[in-house]
């Protein structure tokens, strides 16, 4: 009924637009097409001014009422960078964006078509052409020499003591993987991934390495002010890790292991208290089109002190007794003869499997 | 009432349906003359009328999703009765949801604004404004249209399989795209996709080497490239890129479709879909993406740059004034269609790419923005001290150069790798490139619509419902796109059908509802354009004047509704280029003026 009513509505309007549109196309053919044009003219000179004017101001109004709805501090140390080039940006995009669209209402509308004037013969001036090239060319060269600092120090090694986590994404899922007190992430096969069998991120159990690496899927664990290295996978389709709080974001491609890093800089609860919300988490989003479950992909990251963090460790059993309860307490053997991948400060993804 | 118009232009149509004759097309039947027709003329109103069927369904699905995004909580009856399981219970399914995204996105940038805006506009405009009677090959024109409307048969048809059209986005990254058991719009309605999308690169390219070979050699006397309006310029161009970058998405295409169908491994690699292991190994999803990508983001100037060349000259013609710096706005076009070819990769900055190949194409993409602000630049400078005119045209290609600012200067934040990393995916992507080549484009396509459509149909469009028209999209726009920026700000990524299971993005639901209730009135008043157009093609008011805006170039120099050759005699020869307005006092030199003896040079 309601659809009904709107559709009816829609439709009434619509035909009255018309007979008017059609009336006032009637009364200027009538009236000669030449004054009805000037009149019209003016009308909608007059409109692009008033464009412009309410527009900024709806510009400013905007953003009071949507400033405070974005996520306030960036949570990270490289999301302050981040933070930084875009407040630049925003600054110098702003004063350009300001001046051009003032100059483009302003002409159009002081330079309407009036008896009075003639329009000004100026088919081109070199000078005024290449100082609008130059400033321009300056102008980028400041953003892009920011852009690029901050872009080498985000992407580049990372810490020698950074904490590792292996982030796997798979339809609509997040699983990690902690290395354990080998700081070794251990050896994994696609073809040997077999859930039913405890197995769910396909760690080869002969190498030592994997006999204390950790699995826990939905949740992930940092430690505050400590670097993290995410190692990120995906098992099916191309996902991505997405932190907003923090800033960050880094595609989980299958057969294509990618990294990011970054150091967490308030813990969650920290964060409950600096924005006020009690039912305050960071959040990790998909944040690439993965299928039917995309908008619904979540896990939820804890920022925790050190002694918190390694608490929760403690209470974790390796993968590997989950797998193989058989097996028991077993110590990862220290020196073992299968090399091992050095996963902190790699600067490229780094494969896990042969 | 309709008495008055008919005293005005009675007397020209009496000779107007006759133009035909002249060239010896006396008996034309109703096929040759309207289906498979070869006059560039009819080739391009089929362009356009098909594009704006197609404008119309990727319009509604647009609203389809914007009512879940506004309202994702209520239940609409109505949507089950129309698409049953689809929309079970009145609400959109997540398969339905990205069935209607991929298609809006497929169906806007190929469909509409590739083939109907491009399309349209090269193929009227390239022969009338260098003074030919068609195109190289007309048979080659009327092809490149039959494959586009084979193109559209084959992706309509994918809309009504029981797996639906594909959905894994129009960007159809692999493996999802690739793997049936990954998505249910990954079945047959890909495998249709990359057929129909075949399809249509055909169409491109018939229509690109066209364009490109009519404009270097069918040139009238005199017309030397130079004299040429920016409008052939932009298309030139345009086509130049089509021609260049088609190929490689069809490339990309084949594989994706052997991937799909033969057991082959290009983009395939360590793929354990919902517990199943796959034999692939050794395929890299990323070259996908490099391929796309290298089609992908040339395709935004093929979309963006006739609409450039458009409003240049419509700016030119409504302010009476020449078009400031011709030959940096040649210039300008030059470099992006260069610097179009060289920056894809900024659209991957999270893949993993290598961060110092990421710097350089950092570097490449913000150079867009100097050749970009020459074009604004000179556009100002075009309106500065003129006379303007506005008609509904100029008023779009004003809307336009609004438009292409703020759509250019939120490029600057997503070009700068920095940034992207907060921004890439978010809903701040989704307002930047439907402003700046959605939304800017489609004005450009209105202006060109408006301005020349009595050249196309002998009338005029109502210029009433033209206003109407042009001040509820532009403020509807901006509505619409303005505050999603700050949805992007906020982190929410794009394609996402309900935000209510988040913490940290359920901030904005009264924004949604906004932009949809907004979406739904702009594509109402999209109706009422349409409604306009047909409306005038039979009942507008006549043309009486063959050069009703009191142009240079030389499409106002045929006449009132040209036949097949354009011409009835000899084809105008050309003295000066197209914009001598305002000169020496004068308000207009045409094209085929010859120089004056005193004339002052520019």
């Amino acid at each position: 009924m309601q659809t009904f009513f709107i559709v009816a509505i829609l439709g009434l309007g619509f035909l009255i637009t018309f007979q008017i549109a059609k009336a006032s196309e009637y009364v200027a053919v009538l009236r000669g097409e030449e004054k009805a044009r000037k009149q019209t003219n003016k009308v909608n000179a007059f409109m692009l001014l008033a464009f412009l004017i309410i527009g900024l101001i709806g510009v400013y109004y905007c953003n009071e009422k949507l400033k405070g709805k974005i996520l306030g501090e960036a949570a990270s140390d490289h999301g302050v960078l981040i933070d930084r080039m875009l407040y630049i940006t925003i600054a110098l995009t702003g004063i350009v964006f300001i001046i051009t669209q003032v100059c483009l209402f302003w002409f159009s509308f002081k330079y309407q078509e009036s008896d009075k004037r003639k329009a000004y013969y100026y088919p081109h001036n070199n000078k005024l052409e290449l100082i609008w090239t130059v400033i321009p060319a300056i102008a980028l060269t400041v953003l892009v020499g920011f852009g690029l600092f901050y872009w080498f120090k985000i992407t580049g090694n990372s810490p020698k003591d950074s904490m590792v986590v292996e982030v796997t994404g798979s339809q609509f899922k997040w699983e990690f993987r902690y290395p354990g007190k080998d700081k070794i992430l251990g050896k994994k096969y696609f073809k040997k991934t077999d859930e039913a069998r405890g197995n769910p991120m396909g760690q080869l159990w002969d190498d030592p390495a994997n006999h204390d690496d950790v699995y826990n899927p939905g949740e992930m664990h940092l430690v505050v002010n400590k670097p993290v290295h995410l190692v990120i996978n995906a098992k099916d389709v191309i996902h991505d890790v997405g932190l907003a709080h923090f800033r960050m974001k880094m595609d989980a491609v299958p057969g294509t292991p990618t990294t990011m890093w970054f150091t967490p800089k308030y813990t969650t609860k920290q964060m409950i208290e600096k924005t006020g919300k009690p039912e305050f988490v960071y959040e990790l989003s998909c944040d690439q089109m993965c299928g039917k479950g995309h908008y619904s992909m979540r896990a939820v990251v804890i920022v925790e002190t050190q002694e918190e963090f390694d608490a929760w460790m403690a209470s974790k059993k390796p993968q590997y007794i989950v797998a193989n309860p058989d097996k028991g307490p077993s110590e990862p053997k220290k020196d073992s003869v299968i090399s091992k991948v050095p996963v902190v400060g790699a600067p490229v993804a780094m494969k896990t499997k042969n | 009432m309709s008495e008055a118009l008919h005293i005005h232009s009675g007397t020209d149509t009496a000779h107007a349906g006759h133009h035909g004759d002249h060239h010896g097309h006396h008996q034309q039947s109703f096929v040759a003359k309207y289906v498979f027709s070869m006059d560039h003329k009819t080739i391009a109103k089929q362009f356009l009328i098909t594009g704006i069927v197609w404008a119309i369904i990727g319009g509604l699905f647009s609203v389809l999703f914007r009512l879940q995004l506004g309202y994702p909580e209520q239940s609409f009856p109505i949507l089950e009765t129309f698409f049953g399981n689809w929309a079970k219970g009145g609400q959109i399914q997540p398969e339905f949801y990205y069935a209607l995204i991929t298609m809006h996105g497929t169906v806007l940038v190929f469909f509409v604004l590739t083939a109907g805006l491009s399309g349209t506009f090269a193929n009227f405009l390239i022969p009338l404004q260098i003074g030919a009677r068609d195109m190289a090959s007309p048979f080659l024109n009327m092809l490149s249209y039959w494959f586009f409307f084979m193109a559209s048969v084959v992706m309509i048809s994918s809309l009504f399989i029981s797996t639906g059209p594909a959905s894994g986005g129009w960007t159809v990254y692999p493996p999802l795209s690739a793997l049936g058991q990954a998505s249910s719009g990954s079945k047959l309605g890909m495998d249709l996709w990359i057929v129909s999308m075949a399809l249509f690169v055909v169409s491109s390219l018939l229509g690109g080497l066209n364009y490109i070979t009519t404009i270097l050699n069918q040139r009238t006397k005199g017309m030397s490239m130079t004299r040429l309006p920016l409008t052939i310029w932009a298309l030139f161009f345009t086509a130049v890129l089509g021609v260049l970058s088609f190929p490689v998405l069809l490339s990309g295409l084949i594989l994706l479709l052997m991937d799909r169908n033969l057991g082959t491994s290009f983009y395939l690699s360590d793929i354990v879909v919902n517990g199943e292991i796959l034999p692939n190994e050794g395929g890299s999803a990323i070259l996908f993406q490099h391929l796309f990508w290298f089609l992908g983001h040339p395709e935004v100037y093929i979309i963006l740059l006739p609409a450039m060349g458009m409003v240049s000259e419509i700016l030119s013609v409504n302010s009476r004034k020449p078009i400031f710096g011709y030959m940096a706005m040649l210039g300008s076009l030059f470099a992006i269609t260069i610097l179009a070819f060289l920056v894809w990769a900024h659209h991957m900055f999270v893949t993993g790419l290598n961060p110092f190949l990421g710097s350089i194409f950092v570097l490449l993409t913000l150079l867009i923005a100097v050749p970009a602000a020459i074009k604004v630049f000179n556009w100002l400078t075009t309106l500065w001290r003129g006379n303007i005119r506005f008609t509904p045209a100029t008023l779009f290609a004003i809307g336009f150069v609004s438009l292409f600012i703020s759509g250019g200067l939120t490029g600057i934040f997503l070009g700068n790798s920095t940034i992207d990393i907060h921004l890439h995916d978010t809903m701040f992507v989704v307002a930047h490139f439907h402003i700046v080549m959605g939304v800017a484009s489609f004005f450009g396509m209105f202006a060109g619509v408006y301005h020349w459509f009595p050249k196309m149909f002998g009338r005029y469009l109502n210029s009433t419902l033209g206003y109407i028209h042009f001040w509820v999209t532009m403020i509807g726009s901006y509505l619409i796109f303005w505050p999603m920026h700050y949805q992007g700000l906020a982190g929410i990524p794009r394609r996402y059908l309900d935000k209510r299971g988040w913490v940290s993005f359920n901030g904005f639901p009264e924004l949604d509802k906004m932009i949809t209730i907004v979406s739904i009135i702009v594509f109402a008043v999209q109706l009422m354009f349409v409604f306009n157009f047909i409306y005038s093609i039979f009942k507008g008011r006549k043309v009486t004047n063959k050069n009703p805006w009191e142009a240079n170039t030389l499409e106002w120099t045929t006449p009132l509704r040209p036949g097949h050759g354009n011409w009835d005699g000899e084809i105008p020869e050309v003295h000066r280029w197209a914009y001598d307005y305002a000169k020496d006092g004068r308000d207009f030199i045409p094209q085929t003026e010859p120089i004056g003896e005193n004339e002052s040079k520019h």
